[in-house]
């Protein structure tokens, strides 16, 4: 990192100290917090654009499989659902491998003018074999206790875990999406990724059987201690008289810390790991590719399996990132996955952190996030200042002063804008 | 003889009509989409957003109209308040080209940056609809609701199915004729028409003859804009206004620019038609249809529906899916327009 990068973290760091005196430091930790896992998306999306070149607009999607594996990791596994529909689950999965590997198969030994049609065949069958199995058994799983459970529930493990199956979740769909998608020209693989992850988000928000769908699964088990749990402890009742602090908000303040502990170590990792591939001959075989991609074929690269090994890497990282936010918020709710926060958000980061540059990358999750939620109150505060001589009732002041929260998508739009015209490079530079 | 008539009506009241008007109203954006591919050479992810604000300066003025008590019952008065919305989204249009997108089409920028950049418009867009109208519903449709009733169709037949036809979606397919045609007919016939052509089958070549591609440019924008406004409206008027629908509406507009074959306007109207018939068709129960068509034994059990309507918008997606692997230029080759 250089003096400049040094610079710009410890400007972000006074400025969350500033909130945490300003506002609260309840508040301050809720934004370091969420900027640390913005930090790893966005760091997930620089492997991608910045290494590779890749425009990759379904982050979302990988995000959802992340926080997906969390709920499936740790909910206690609901045995009478199991009971109820396991099998025929299992059956419809016996039966999508099956239809795969026969799809595979007519690819590779039907002659020429019978394939396409052969495949559409086999499509349809499969199909229809994976519904009529499937169909009941999701029936009966989603009419056990519906108000309650009606899923299959997870594995009961600890959440930690799903960090990095999460990853391997992601990994896996990259793979299977990578090996479809890339063939294509860039802007074709942006639609076409930001389609499939719509198709992710239909499918984690609509099939309830999985995760419930919109009716939300909560409560998930905490890496973390409870705060009342905390609070009813003898030692941090003691510390905090020590300390000469109310329990109740110290209670909290102690919980986001030690998130923020967690995130902070995998961040650490991820950036370690990151550091070093850049630097590394595959870095620099990477940049070679993303930077003419003709010549590094004609080196000897193979340029498509590099690009689906980055792409897996990038959304391992994204799926990571999404299973630490659904920790973090302890309930999926797949309705709450919009492209606009959870994809286009996170390209903002990278464009504006710097492109190429991990530490860019990282500098730019703060300061996008920070901005993102900091706009609400700025954007209040702007038009209460617009607004002072109106009239009080005045119908232009009320409409100003509601659609105040607004000003943030304009904001980014134009922060956005703005580098891409005069800095395109970022905030910190590729090197 | 009646089972038969009875599926048909069926069929026709729940896909053929709904589909038709949403598949016109998908192909009138997809020609925007399109058109700015070709000559532009990008995606334009802020396109969505074009039609959301064409389409909500349209609604303002119609409030305004009929506050004023000016209107053309039984037409909606939103058609009198349309020119308005396309005026401003031109301006919209063409102030966005002068400050954002010209700088880099002076540089020769890759067509990825100029989609990133677009992402900004859109992010600049969204914000400044949902400052102006809000993120909710507004109804702005007014005029006669129906063509021909559920009701009436039966009395008048004798039928046991229904057939109900909107206004709006008459009118759609209406608009959308009159619109196409016009803009085919000028992109075959006139000078600057011939000019968009030349400019989007090759750039160098056009620059060489002559072509002033300020104007080109201008003039994408303006079709574009137009097209985009009145394809907002008129989903608007066949379902409602919400900013978020038009930001998912993104989507299958693009889905259908690329299953059409990019840069060709007559695929465009066919992905739209294409996409709007594979979202409905697959989503719809089949139950009652085949209860008339078959004989009684052979009633189907469940509904019959190939994929929940949940998944309506999953539906262009897969098929956009499978187009790209199949045949990645489209069903009409070539990136000409």
């Amino acid at each position: 990192m250089t003096r400049q990068g040094a610079f710009y973290f410890a400007i972000m760091a006074l400025l969350l100290v500033a909130v945490g005196i300003g506002q609260s430091w309840n508040v301050a930790l809720g934004i370091l917090n969420l900027c640390l896992i913005s930090a790893i998306m966005s760091l997930g999306v620089n492997i991608q654009w910045g290494y590779a070149g890749l425009f990759n607009v379904g982050i979302m999607g990988f995000a959802a499989l992340g926080g997906l594996t969390a709920v499936l990791v740790s909910m206690p596994p609901i045995t009478e659902a199991w009971d109820a529909g396991g099998t025929g689950i299992g059956a419809a999965l016996l039966s999508l491998l099956a239809t795969i590997t026969a799809i595979v198969l007519v690819r590779r030994y039907v002659p020429d003018y019978l394939r396409f049609w052969v495949t559409v065949i086999t499509v349809i069958a499969g199909f229809f074999l994976i519904r009529g199995l499937l169909d009941p058994a999701v029936d009966r799983i989603e009419s056990v206790n519906p108000a309650h459970t009606g899923y299959l529930g997870g594995m009961g493990l600890p959440i930690l875990f799903s960090w990095v199956l999460g990853g391997f979740v992601a990994a896996g769909a990259a793979w299977l999406i990578g090996k479809i998608a890339l063939g294509l020209r860039s802007d074709y693989l942006a639609i076409a990724t930001l389609g499939i992850s719509e198709i992710i988000i239909a499918i984690v928000k609509y099939e309830e059987w999985l995760s419930r769908g919109v009716k939300n699964v909560t409560g998930l088990p905490r890496p973390v201690p409870y705060e009342i749990d905390l609070i009813g402890s003898d030692w941090f009742v003691g510390l905090t008289e020590w300390l000469g602090v109310e329990v109740a908000a110290s209670a909290s303040i102690l919980v986001k810390l030690s998130y923020a502990a967690l995130f902070l170590v995998v961040l650490a990792i991820i950036m370690w790991f990151s550091e070093r591939a850049l630097k590394s001959p595959w870095g620099r075989m990477m940049r070679a590719i993303r930077d003419n991609r003709e010549a590094a074929s004609a080196m000897g690269k193979d340029v498509t399996w590099r690009h689906l090994q980055v792409f897996v890497f990038g959304c391992a990282v994204c799926g990571v990132a999404g299973a630490m936010l659904t920790t973090l918020d302890g309930q999926l709710t797949p309705s709450g996955y919009i492209p606009l926060r959870y994809t286009f958000l996170i390209w903002v980061m990278v464009i504006i952190g710097g492109s190429g540059n991990n530490w860019g990358a990282v500098l730019g999750g703060f300061v996008i996030w920070f901005l993102w939620i900091e706009a609400e109150p700025l954007g209040n505060w702007l038009m209460q200042a617009i607004t002072l001589y109106m009239g009080e009732g005045n119908w232009l002041k009320q409409h100003l002063i509601a659609s105040a929260a607004y000003t943030r998508l304009i904001l980014m739009g134009g922060i956005l804008l703005v580098v891409m015209r005069f800095s395109p490079r970022g905030l910190i530079p590729e090197r | 003889m009646t089972d038969v008539l009875n599926a048909l009506v069926l069929i026709t009241n729940f896909v053929i009509v709904p589909a038709t008007a949403y598949g016109a109203q998908l192909a009138l954006g997809a020609l925007g989409v399109t058109l700015i591919f070709g000559i532009l050479r990008f995606a334009n992810f802020a396109h969505g957003e074009l039609m959301a604000f064409g389409a909500m300066v349209t609604i303002l003025c119609t409030w305004l109209l009929q506050s004023m008590g000016v209107g053309i019952a039984p037409l909606p008065t939103a058609l009198l308040a349309l020119p308005f919305g396309i005026l401003a989204a031109i301006a919209m249009a063409l102030v966005t080209d002068r400050a954002v997108y010209r700088f880099y089409r002076v540089k020769r920028a890759a067509p990825i940056i100029l989609a990133i950049v677009s992402v900004g418009v859109m992010f600049v867009m969204a914000g400044l609809i949902r400052f102006i109208i809000g993120p909710n519903d507004q109804s702005f449709a007014d005029g006669a609701r129906f063509l021909i009733r559920a009701g009436e169709f039966k009395q008048m037949t004798g039928l046991n199915e229904g057939l109900a036809i909107k206004q709006s979606q008459l009118l759609t397919v209406v608009i959308a004729v009159v619109v196409v045609v016009a803009l085919f007919w000028f992109l075959q016939k006139t000078r600057s028409g011939k000019a968009m052509r030349a400019y989007s089958d090759n750039e160098d070549l056009a620059l060489l003859s002559g072509i002033d591609p300020a104007r080109v440019v201008m003039i994408t924008w303006i079709i574009a804009a137009t097209l985009a406004t009145i394809a907002g409206v008129l989903y608007g008027l066949d379902k409602t206004f919400k900013p978020f629908i038009y930001m998912q509406l993104l989507l299958p507009v693009f889905a259908a620019a690329i299953v059409g074959g990019v840069g060709q306007p007559v695929g465009a109207i066919l992905g739209g038609f294409v996409i709007a018939f594979s979202e409905v068709t697959i989503t719809y129960a089949y139950k009652k249809f085949i209860t008339y068509l078959a004989p009684e034994s052979w009633a189907p059990e469940g509904l019959v529906q190939l994929l929940s309507t949940d998944y309506k918008f999953a539906v262009s997606f897969i098929i956009l899916v499978a187009v790209l692997l199949i045949r990645p230029t489209g069903i009409i080759r070539g990136k000409v327009i």
